[in-house]
């Protein structure tokens, strides 16, 4: 049977320090791996006999505006023979970020990495058809991406301040 | 390169070419939703075609990154429309793992028996719809009058009917009245009669099975790939279910068969939907049952006063509750921080909540896992080859829902 540690210990012995974070939380193993290896240990997790990580759940992105890498990758992966879950987090530096395409690998990731490219901006390099997916074409910015409020603070057309739409509470908020 | 204001561009030589460009939607009454697909075609046969989302985009992961846990969950009745009570119990769930809450059995049976006819409810729109659209209308005549049964028995349990914010973090809002428990026994008794009906009127149909066997089939393999799940990838052999995987929700007590297909096109996906309103069925049976054997007659709520919303009548006249309730309401309660990715049954598969707290009132990072949005990118490959009018019920069999699509 597969278990955390077994998962953790094959992906340091082979990436070493690129095995940037490893904890467990809420009983899901949660690793973050430096981008440079992330296609290849994605493919080990994928096809190696042991590991068998071979269904993609979930592909998503993250902005982290106070850190110096400031935004990160999240895929979910299972095991559906050991039934284990796992989750890989890559974080990545430069704007417009850039990170591997995981399309050769998952089919199912290429609208998942649509949406993140149309949310957080983030490039993935190899991706066939990298483009919006939710948002109009015409759209010139990340929505997702912190620095966007909610609302549109230079509107003056509402004026009911106890419901947080003040532009003062709305950056409050963030 | 990524920009571009126009939607459909002519390509060179377009005009000169033998095949004609078909666009099917957004707004088509054969796609039951906002679908736009811009397909390729040789006479009747699809050639190649591309599927346009977005269209109700409504930024719930943005509106959720700014509002306090408890008013989430009407975000969450939007995303699959056709089983609203599933997502609520979904995100009650996420959060009460976060929350390290414990829930009382009768609580989850409760649950249970409020998902389990959601997904029932979903499966009937799913499957009779798919009648209507092979020709066959009175399948749906007979069968579409209980989703309208299920939506009586919600309204009594919460009030309203199809988003219907069931439930709160910790528990219910309120128990099952009377009149619910008699709805509900109803339900359980005229619904299989029906069923069966139903059933009688498709299974063996000739013209049915003309219509959708070895229709939009996918292989395990390939399903797998683009991360089907729920009905859609059982009907391919997989037999992968969130509820017997990872219980939710009190699931390892009950006793429940998967259904599986083996083809993966259309007909499979339509016996192993109907296969699943029995197991529900059952399910309920089974649930009411133990409800009846719990010593627990009153609980409908965890005791965690931090974060249950206190009743109203008692915030007007009990101090304790009208100081969690403020506490609730302007968010001074304690989260932890953290990161958790939970997932629940859907009617369509997998429904996850990847939830990252930094300890304020709104969640860090939400980010819901939409079986839909997954598995409708195979649409294009799935029709390749067929009949248009062989993509229309391939599209409807997928129970692809507009809501789930675009979060």
């Amino acid at each position: 049977m597969l278990t955390n540690e077994k998962v953790l210990q094959r992906l340091t012995e082979r990436f070493g320090d690129k095995v940037l974070d490893a904890r467990v939380q809420y009983g899901m193993m949660s690793v973050t791996l430096d981008v440079s290896v992330l296609m290849e240990a994605m493919r080990l997790l994928k096809e190696d006999e042991a590991l068998q990580f071979t269904f993609l759940t979930d592909l998503c992105g993250v902005h982290w505006p106070d850190r110096e890498k400031k935004f990160e990758v999240v895929y979910h992966l299972h095991n559906l023979r050991s039934n284990l879950r796992l989750r890989i987090k890559t974080p990545l530096a430069g704007d417009p970020p850039r990170c591997p395409s995981l399309t050769p690998l998952w089919s199912a990731a290429n609208w998942m990495e649509r949406e993140t490219y149309d949310f957080y901006g983030i490039i993935f390099e190899g991706h066939p058809n990298l483009k919006r997916i939710l948002n109009v074409d015409e759209m010139t910015i990340f929505p997702m991406r912190k620095e966007y409020p909610l609302e549109d603070n230079t509107r003056k057309d509402k004026n009911d301040e106890m419901f947080g739409r003040d532009p003062a509470l709305i950056r409050a908020d963030l | 390169m990524l920009t571009g204001s126009q939607h459909i561009r002519l390509e060179e030589g377009s005009l000169e070419k033998e095949t004609i460009t078909l666009n099917i939607g957004p707004t088509h009454p054969a796609t039951h939703g906002v679908f736009q697909n811009i397909v390729e075609v040789d006479g009747e046969r699809i050639i190649k075609g591309e599927a346009t989302i977005g269209y109700i985009h409504r930024a719930f992961e943005k509106i959720a990154e700014h509002r306090p846990y408890y008013q989430i969950t009407p975000l969450t009745d939007r995303l699959n429309y056709c089983s609203a009570p599933i997502n609520n119990m979904g995100w009650h769930i996420t959060c009460e793992k976060l929350l390290g809450i414990r829930i009382p059995k009768r609580v989850d049976y409760l649950r249970v028996i409020i998902m389990e006819l959601a997904r029932i409810a979903d499966h009937i729109i799913c499957n009779s719809i798919l009648g209507v659209d092979t020709g066959a209308y009175s399948g749906y005549l007979y069968l579409f009058q209980f989703r309208e049964k299920i939506y009586e028995i919600w309204e009594e349990i919460c009030g309203s009917r199809l988003t219907t914010n069931i439930g709160r973090i910790g528990g219910l809002e309120r128990d099952f009245n009377d009149i619910a428990w008699r709805k509900l026994d109803e339900f359980l008794k005229e619904f299989p009669r029906t069923l069966r009906d139903f059933e009688k009127l498709f299974t063996r149909n000739r013209i049915f099975l003309d219509r959708t066997v070895g229709v939009g089939a996918i292989s395990a393999e390939r399903a797998l790939n683009y991360g089907f799940t729920g009905p859609n990838l059982r009907a391919c052999g997989v037999d992968y279910d969130v509820r017997v995987f990872n219980p939710y929700s009190s699931y390892e007590d009950f006793d429940f068969q998967i259904p599986v297909g083996r083809h993966g096109d259309t007909y499979d996906r339509f016996i192993v939907r109907n296969e699943e309103m029995w197991q529900s069925l059952s399910i309920i049976k089974q649930a009411v049952q133990k409800l009846e054997q719990l010593p627990d007659k009153t609980s409908f709520h965890a005791d965690t006063p931090h974060y249950y919303l206190p009743p109203k009548e008692e915030v007007y006249t009990s101090m304790e509750a009208l100081i969690y309730h403020f506490k609730i309401v302007m968010g001074e309660i304690p989260v932890p921080k953290g990161e958790i990715y939970q997932a629940v049954e859907g009617a369509n598969g997998e429904l996850g909540f990847y939830l990252i707290s930094e300890g304020g009132r709104t969640p860090y990072r939400l980010h819901f896992r939409r079986p839909c949005f997954i598995y409708y990118q195979a649409f294009p490959e799935m029709v390749q080859g067929q009949l248009v009018s062989d993509a229309i019920i391939t599209l409807s069999s997928l129970n692809v829902i507009a809501g789930e699509l675009d979060a």
